[in-house]
């Protein structure tokens, strides 16, 4: 995306109504106006699963308020641990916790934990595969902060590290049954995070988050949509509006980003005539897009098509978080038209 | 390597014309954050009132700079590390004549010139990109050294806040600055005692800071950084300062300074500011306009 020069002078941009039009500010909701919505889903979850087991700790970077960690720290401020903005002793002391026996949850934002603590993360963590959660607010293209606070490259960071389980969450429903799963699984895990008023849609597909598994949520014999993390919500609203166009179009939910479900991922798309689309919110290099591509052709198994929604292998820009979905082709609206163009 | 041109310490400053006090400067900067801040509704308005003072006696004391110039090779550079304070410093390069006051309302919007988080790439007068926090002191670091490298005489300074004071890239920056002996380099931190998830303190103490910086080899001044004839005496000291060493000036700094009941907000890390409430904000400024 070609941005204008720093020394050309603007002007004032005016919505339809003649009000400013204005960037999306950090806190700003992924939710639509009018959607459902949960709110702190993972620290409501996480509460839950404290009351149950006592080994668990909250560890922050100064960001328990924006990782929805405060509501763990309010119900066990003595559980939790404010480590200040430091990620890259988060991370360490998280892993010196959890070799005392504790399992550690530490948060922050993607960009951090993927960019500045990945070291801490590797060889404190990863390498000694210690039961530590690592849950990061922020992932992908969900604030038009800029590229700063913009984690569009976390998931191929961290794919390529040995031992980390690899989560992305569609929605509040996902996030609160992924909580308790993940505590279960002794290891280490990077779950990206919705945090605060957080969309609620996988709740009316009698959805069952599993491990390592992904969920077909609708069934379509034209496309089928492969999508992790908030891009699922988009596929399913694409498909919806896709129906009056008599477009049938499946999903199919891939939470878990690795290990990767092989086995439900090849059956899918050897079922013939279904185009292939792979939906993430993260650049099209070394996410969910490509695992899927090596999977198809190591598996010889040959789609009529295969594409990728996904954002570009750029620095975004800053702005409005609506503008800019629509901009890098992740907005409802954005996918349902890459569709159809595809289909000709 | 080529060594360019050698700039003269002593070449006048161009820039800022000598009728408008300090406090008038740091007035309108005040003003022209409550305007942006307006615009968006809410926003890093409480770190931009608190540093005002500290910008005014950068900007329009202490460096060295050409408004319609702003790459001008001469220049003192000025860092800032904080990206999140942008409106803050957008505010002071307002002033300064090196950004158009008619683009305030462009603040925030889509292409502006003037995003949220201060990016180079966006802004004229914006030496660095921040956002991810700590990076501010170690670039300095190296434009100092490029800076010896040309034998240049001007100066690097780095605002940087007190949350950055956890990070350990400042640390290590730090220790190189003093072991490469970098004189040309002012650290600025503004202690508004505020972080993200609170009072800069209890998210992890800092405390004693002005023996810290000193054990890490820099000539350290503590000052109250809304006060404005302390901060002229602490930038003057830090730039006539002998000693083969960087130098740091810690400003005590309140958050929101200069509106009372935005003052009296706890936890005004990220401030919602209602509506009505803005030219409540901006009246108490108007009513207190400096001579
Ligand atoms: C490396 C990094 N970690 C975390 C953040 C998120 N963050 C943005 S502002 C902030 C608070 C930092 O403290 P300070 O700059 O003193 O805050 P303020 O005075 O503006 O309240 C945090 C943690 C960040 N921008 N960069
Ligand atoms: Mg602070």
């Amino acid at each position: 995306m070609s941005r204008l020069s720093k020394y050309t002078p603007r002007t004032v941009k005016r919505g339809p109504d003649g009000e400013i039009l204005k960037t999306s500010a950090m806190i700003a909701s992924i939710a639509g106006a009018d959607q459902k919505t949960a709110p702190a889903p993972f620290g409501e979850a996480l509460v839950k699963l404290a009351a149950k087991n006592d080994r668990i700790v909250g560890l922050t970077a100064d960001l328990s308020k924006y990782t929805d960690l405060h509501v763990f720290a309010k119900a066990y401020p003595d559980r939790f641990y404010q480590m200040g903005m430091a990620e890259a002793v988060l991370m360490s002391a998280a892993a010196g916790m959890a070799r005392e026996g504790f399992q550690a949850w530490a948060t922050t934002y993607a960009v951090f934990a993927s960019r500045r603590a990945y070291d801490f993360i590797c060889m404190a963590i990863a390498e000694e595969n210690l039961d530590v959660k690592i849950v990061c607010a922020l992932p992908g293209l969900t604030t038009g902060y800029g590229p700063s606070h913009q984690a569009t490259e976390d998931l191929a960071i961290f794919r390529g590290l040995p031992n980390m389980t690899i989560i992305d969450p569609c929605d509040a429903e996902d996030i609160s049954q992924i909580v308790p799963v993940i505590s279960a699984h002794k290891g280490p895990v990077y779950m990206r995070l919705l945090r605060g008023q957080v969309p609620l849609v996988l709740d009316e597909y009698g959805y069952k988050f599993e491990l390592g598994k992904a969920k077909m949520i609708r069934g379509g014999h034209d496309v089928l949509i492969m999508s992790t993390g908030l891009m699922t919500m988009r596929a399913l609203e694409a498909a919806k509006a896709l129906e009056k166009d008599k477009i049938d179009v499946a999903v199919l939910h891939v939470p878990t980003i690795k290990p990767l479900d092989v086995e439900t991922i090849s059956r899918e798309a050897a079922k013939t005539g279904r185009m292939v689309v792979v939906a993430e919110n993260h650049t099209i290099v070394g996410g969910l897009g490509e695992a899927v591509a090596g999977v198809l052709m190591r598996g010889n198994i040959r789609p009529p098509a295969f594409h990728q929604i996904a954002l570009p292998d750029e620095f975004l820009d800053a702005g409005a978080l609506p503008t800019l979905h629509d901009r890098y082709g992740i907005s409802t609206g954005a996918v349902a038209r890459q569709l159809k163009g595809w289909l000709g | 390597m080529a060594v360019a041109t050698f700039i003269d310490r002593a070449i006048p400053m161009t820039s800022h014309p000598s009728n408008v006090s300090l406090e008038q400067r740091a007035w309108r900067i005040r003003r022209n954050a409550l305007r942006m801040g307006e615009v968006q509704g809410q926003g890093y308005i409480a770190q931009a009132l608190g540093v005002a003072d500290v910008l005014a006696v950068s900007y329009f004391h202490a460096l060295r700079f050409r408004p319609k110039e702003p790459e001008w090779e001469g220049r003192d550079r000025y860092l800032l590390s904080i990206g999140h304070y942008a409106i803050a410093l957008y505010a002071a390069l307002i002033e300064a004549g090196i950004l158009p006051e008619d683009e305030i309302e462009t603040y925030g919007g889509d292409d502006s010139r003037m995003p949220m988080s201060g990016m180079a790439a966006y802004t004229p007068g914006m030496e660095i990109t921040g956002g991810s926090l700590g990076h501010g002191l170690g670039i300095a670091v190296g434009m100092a050294l490029g800076l010896k490298r040309k034998t240049s005489g001007s100066f690097v300074f780095n605002l940087m806040s007190d949350g950055e004071l956890d990070e350990g890239s400042t640390w290590e920056a730090a220790m190189a600055a003093s072991s490469h002996k970098l004189d040309n380099l002012i650290c600025v931190i503004d202690v508004n005692n505020m972080q993200a998830d609170g009072p800069s303190t209890l998210v992890s103490n800092f405390e004693p800071l002005q023996p810290k910086w000193e054990a890490f080899g820099f000539f350290t001044q503590r000052v109250n950084g809304n006060d404005i004839p302390g901060l002229v005496k602490a930038f003057d000291a830090a730039k006539a300062h002998q000693g083969p060493q960087p130098r740091a000036i810690i400003c005590d700094t309140k958050m929101a300074k200069g509106i009372p009941f935005l003052e009296a907000r706890e936890r005004n890390h990220f401030l919602r500011v209602e509506a009505d409430e803005w030219s409540k904000a901006l009246a108490i400024l108007d009513a207190e306009k400096p001579q």
